[in-house]
């Protein structure tokens, strides 16, 4: 005996049979069941097998918060496994595998775990795996890896696309049952900018089942007639399929909207996801309620189902549960399951009722048993019979199905996301949610309010309270006339069950059974959130909506106390889960973050440049020839052509800031250490820049241009902290004086041109004339190029230690003012050079990067002491420079460092020892920042921080490597190794 | 997941569009004690409630506001330019 699909009715479309596949079976069903629905209709009641034992399950819900109806949806990189099938919409096509079974759903050899199941009570994994200790790696581990999870992730690329949005509106009404219905009416009437979101694919929530009449027309018909209403104002707008799964601050809920989660082919142009993002002046939450299992023994078979969801398989999808169903209740609710299934003609056979009497008179066939309960169920992979328990007897009664109502529970999640507690009314029996929250209300089922009349008038009448207060006048809340609402009269909890008979499960999901929860109390787990961690009652993704709350009915009862003493655990978002494909959006392959290109990228490239990500950036990294066949030969090549003829190197991404104001030098000699109020125009100085600790921020050359308008450079990697930091400065600290900032590191092509030929070439597109006289070394000034056709600036800075020059250009002219150069050098043995030759360079001179200005050293660690000014009054830096510490002679100093055998060579990172000692932390003397091979002096060479390194040059120590097992002895020396005079500079 | 700052010139933003920098300290004179020094460097407050912050408006209009946020709810009383606090302590 199974389910099936009634003749006729319902909501789904009869006209529109679909096609799908379960485990490869083909199956048919029609447009508007879900998954579920069209299993059902089909007479699948096994659908999974559980997390633990393994046992058989079947679908319990028609909603959010189906536990066991998990199964995996599509295949190849759309494959989205733990789907629940409640939730999902039936679409021509659809593939469907059910999960943790192998190697069927039918025989499943996992099943075995049920034999176990004495050695898989509460915290086994704690007892069982605590030694041998070498076991864990090897053994344990593995095999817990194994068995946890349900459904496997693809390892296919997800081929479909995400987007994130914003919205905004006066009032957000989260769920679009009666209570959202009547509330959005009344705010879309008022004039409100409304948004009513539903995860459901219709509007109407419990009205698409409910057989009340309202206004004299099916519920159906009046929420498909509120939801045209709601349609056609365009204040309103009405999203379906949209799951809001957290409230955060600012009044911002989050929301995931499933644009294309329900057709096999996903239109390209349309995302299958939208992440929203609501901010919402007030919302509403109208989520209606949860109806609670039962725990009883064998709970779990399939054919046991909540009497709620039965009622709407019955009534929207038309599936009858079986040919002969029992009704468990403890609340009237199970009486309107049991007339609406009479009146389909499918058989009642009983009705356990726990009371002794019924707020109604049940006039139907079923036998009707009260002071009742069902103690447990038999069946192999469904249902065949009830064990009712009644004065101490036990009857068994055949059955192939069983709703159970154990009364409900509100949906209030969201109302406790930022950080309220739920409290437990004694009167409602239910956890409310907290009182006093901004910016939220909470109505109909969600506050408990259980019949459908209560529920249409509190949502327009909390409706109206709100926008009135923003303002809008309401025109007066008609209420529609109810007639034939059952009614959810509220349950007395019936937590614990006399005469449980097998395992009586609390959590489906998570196999959690009623022992298990009395093991962790007895054991010491009885707070509510070990009691969680313990038995694992309420995780993995339905988060316990079913199980949470008789968790903690039950741990009450065994504490002895009520459950407002026990309490909730977290609600923390999300509701149900959301996939990464929405949480990350656009921001995936070549979109994940963005791509900056120096204005002489193409220009590179066409000399065959091999690029080098640094950052966002994409550097020029060297310049390969035919014939090379390593990167070392084409750098070597590059570095010495430099000091022998020219080159020429892209360095546009340096940050650049412009500077301008009465108060811009006066500005810069706050934020530099040394001094710039007196910098001359037409001269450039290098400058640091400290942290307000005292230790070096960045570093560069600022150059005046004008008497009150400064070009800055920074280092590529702080450029934006600079940028930053000089706003902090200008606008937090000094508001007072006169200074401007602009960010001008994308104006400017900015190009390197080194060498002792550096001059003669670039004389060849400068206007101006450029000699050692008129243009000496830290000369700055904006140039005139090609006869007047262009301007720019020039700089006679050298980070090469060569005769050197900087060229900016405007952007756009960089390739070819790079081409000209190269043009004009071409004669002259220019070559273009990139940043590896630069490091080479800057290394043999002993110039400083961020390898060395790593953060923890001040100016005189790096030989800068004497450009720190005296006499300047303040400086950022300037007071926690003092301290005696960064003063102290054993602190770590630059100093070069060469092998003593040039066949040897080392890395940066490679640490310093006293020859002969060993390598402990004790012994440590410091680390290489930076190494290079330098083609001049045939060896490595390499920057090193030493402890008081600078008056140890000569000294041989032993440079270690324990990462590659490495070490040679090596010589400590001044760090400038090529040219100490600086006399190429000055030509 | 989500939150928005209001900045004194551009509104409710997100707060993705911001960068923090933490407790909106005064920065001593130049000539101050060195214990004021380290306070202001290295010692922070960790209030439960009110609490003033520097943040900037890294992806708006680029200007730093002194943000006076509660510990606990987030809610934030009150937002300025720092420019303008800055003036106003400087008068008292």
């Amino acid at each position: 005996m199974s389910s099936y699909r009634l003749p006729k009715g319902g909501l789904v479309d009869r006209e529109a049979p679909l096609s799908f596949t379960f485990d490869g079976r083909p199956l048919r069903g029609f447009a508007g069941d879900t998954l579920a629905s069209a299993l059902l209709a089909n007479g699948q009641m096994l659908v999974g097998r559980s997390f633990k034992y393994h046992r058989p399950r079947g679908i319990l819900t028609a909603g959010a918060a189906e536990p066991n109806a998990l199964v995996t949806v599509g295949s190849g990189g759309r494959t989205e496994p733990n789907t629940r099938a409640t939730m999902q919409e039936l679409y021509e096509g659809l593939e469907a595998q059910s999960q943790n079974r192998w190697p069927s759903l039918d025989f499943d050899i996992g099943a075995l775990n049920g034999l176990l199941s004495p050695f898989l009570g509460a915290g086994f994994y704690y007892k069982t795996f605590m030694w041998p200790a070498p076991l864990w790696e090897k053994f344990y581990e593995p095999f817990i890896r194994k068995a946890a999870g349900l459904g496997k992730a693809s390892y296919e690329a997800d081929p479909d696309s995400y987007e994130k949005s914003w919205a905004h509106c006066d009032l957000l009404v989260i769920g679009a049952g009666p209570t959202g219905l009547a509330a959005a009416l009344t705010a879309g009437r008022a004039g409100a900018r409304v948004i009513l979101v539903d995860e459901g694919v219709q509007p109407g929530g419990s009205l698409l089942f409910d057989t009340a009449m309202i206004d004299g027309k099916a519920a159906a018909d009046f929420a498909r007639a509120a939801s045209a209403e709601l349609q056609s104002m365009p204040n309103v707008r009405l999203m379906m399929r949209t799951t809001a799964f957290g409230w955060y601050d600012g009044n911002v809920f989050g929301a995931v909207e499933r644009v294309q989660k329900h057709v096999r082919d996903p239109a390209p142009h349309l995302p299958v996801e939208r992440l929203w993002r609501i901010v919402a002046r007030h919302a509403l939450l109208a989520t209606g309620a949860e109806e609670r299992p039962l725990v009883f023994g064998g709970n779990d078979r399939p054919g046991v189902m909540m009497a709620s969801a039965m009622r709407a398989y019955l009534n929207r999808y038309r599936v009858a549960p079986g040919r002969a169903t029992a009704i468990f209740t403890t609340d009237d609710s199970g009486y309107a399951l049991a007339r609406d299934l009479e009146a389909a003609h499918v058989d009642v056979v009983a009705i356990v009722d726990s009371r002794s009497s019924a707020g109604v008179d049940y006039r139907g066939k079923a036998r009707l048993i009260r002071e009742a309960v069902v103690c447990g169920t038999k069946g192999r992979k469904a249902i065949s019979a009830i064990e009712v328990h009644r004065g101490g007897r036990t009857e068994t009664i055949a059955v192939d199905a069983l709703a159970m109502a154990g009364g409900f529970s509100p949906i209030i999640h969201l109302a406790c996301h930022r950080g309220g507690k739920p409290a437990w009314s004694a009167e409602k029996a239910a956890f409310l949610a907290p009182d006093g929250l901004k910016g939220l209300d909470v109505a109909g089922a969600a506050a408990a309010t259980t019949d459908l009349a209560a529920c249409l008038a509190e949502g327009a009448t909390r409706a109206k309270a709100i926008v009135t207060e923003f303002g809008l006048s309401c025109p007066p809340v008609v209420l529609p006339k109810v007639e034939g609402d059952e009614g959810r009269h509220t349950a007395k909890p019936l937590w614990s069950i006399p005469g449980v008979k097998g395992k009586a499960f609390v959590d489906f999901q998570n196999d959690v059974h009623l022992k298990d929860i009395g093991l962790a109390v007895r054991e010491g787990y009885s707070h509510v959130e070990l009691a969680k961690r313990y038995t694992t009652n309420g995780m993995a993704t339905d988060q316990g909506k079913l199980s949470n709350v008789n968790a903690i009915g039950l741990i009450a009862k065994a504490r002895g106390v009520s459950p407002v003493e026990v309490g909730t655990t977290t609600f923390r978002p999300f509701y149900t889960p959301v996939s990464f494909g929405a949480l990350t959006g656009a921001h995936t392959g070549h979109h994940f973050q963005p791509v900056r290109k120096s204005p002489l990228h193409d220009w590179a490239k066409k000399h065959g440049a091999v690029f080098v990500e640094t950052g966002l950036w994409y550097r020029s990294s060297w310049f390969p020839r035919t014939g090379e066949r390593t990167w070392r030969e084409s750098v070597d090549r590059e570095v010495l052509n430099v000091r022998k003829n020219a080159g020429l190197c892209d360095v546009s991404m340096l940050g650049k800031i412009e500077i301008s104001g009465r108060d811009a030098a006066e500005f810069l000699n706050r934020v530099y250490c040394n001094a710039f109020l007196k910098l001359p125009v037409g001269r450039a100085r290098y400058g640091l820049m400290l942290r307000e600790d005292g230790m070096i921020y960045d570093d560069g050359t600022t150059s005046r241009l004008e008497e009150n308008r400064f070009f800055m450079t920074t280092t590529t990697a702080y450029a934006a902290g600079v940028m930053n930091h000089l706003e902090f400065c200008a606008q937090a600290l000094w508001p007072e004086l006169d200074v401007r900032l602009a960010s001008i590191t994308d104006q400017w092509a900015q190009m390197a041109i080194a060498g002792p030929k550096a001059r003669t070439i670039l004389q060849r597109i400068v206007d101006e004339d450029i000699s050692d006289a008129a243009f000496p070394f830290l000369a700055a000034k904006e140039v005139s190029l090609f006869g007047g056709a262009l301007h720019g600036c020039l700089f006679r800075i050298s980070f090469s230690g060569e005769l050197a020059y900087e060229l900016a250009v405007p952007a756009g002219y960089g390739v070819s003012v790079a081409d000209a150069l190269m043009d004009a050098g071409k004669d002259h043995g220019i070559m273009p050079y990139g940043v590896e030759t630069l490091s080479v360079l800057r290394i043999e001179k002993g110039h400083v990067t961020h390898n060395e200005i790593n953060g923890t050293v001040v100016p005189a660690d790096l030989g800068f002491g004497k450009m720190v000014s005296a006499t300047k009054s303040d400086f950022i830096g300037k007071a926690m420079l003092q301290r005696e510490g960064l003063a102290a002679s054993d602190r770590p100093q630059l100093v070069g460092v060469m092998p003593l055998d040039p066949s040897q060579s080392f890395r940066s990172g490679a640490h310093v020892l006293a020859t002969g000692a060993a390598a402990t932390l004790e012994n440590d003397q410091g680390y290489v920042t930076s190494s290079a091979y330098s083609p001049h002096l045939g060896s490595t060479i390499g920057l090193a921080l030493v402890k008081n390194g600078s008056s140890r040059h000569g000294e041989e120590v032993m440079v270690w490597d324990g990462l590659h097992g490495e070490s040679s002895p090596a010589r400590l020396c001044n760090p400038v190794f090529f040219d100490p005079q600086n006399q190429r500079l000055h030509v | 997941m989500a939150s928005l700052v209001p900045c004194p010139h551009c509104g409710q933003r997100p707060k993705e569009e911001f960068t923090i920098k933490g407790a909106a300290l005064t920065r001593p004179a130049a000539g101050a004690e060195a214990a004021d020094w380290f306070d202001y460097v290295y010692l922070r407050d960790n209030p439960r409630g009110a609490y003033e912050e520097y943040w900037h408006h890294t992806s708006g209009c680029r200007r730093w506001i002194v943000v006076t946020r509660d510990t606990v709810t987030h809610d934030v009383a009150a937002s300025r330019d720092a420019a303008d606090r800055a003036r106003s302590e400087a008068r008292t």
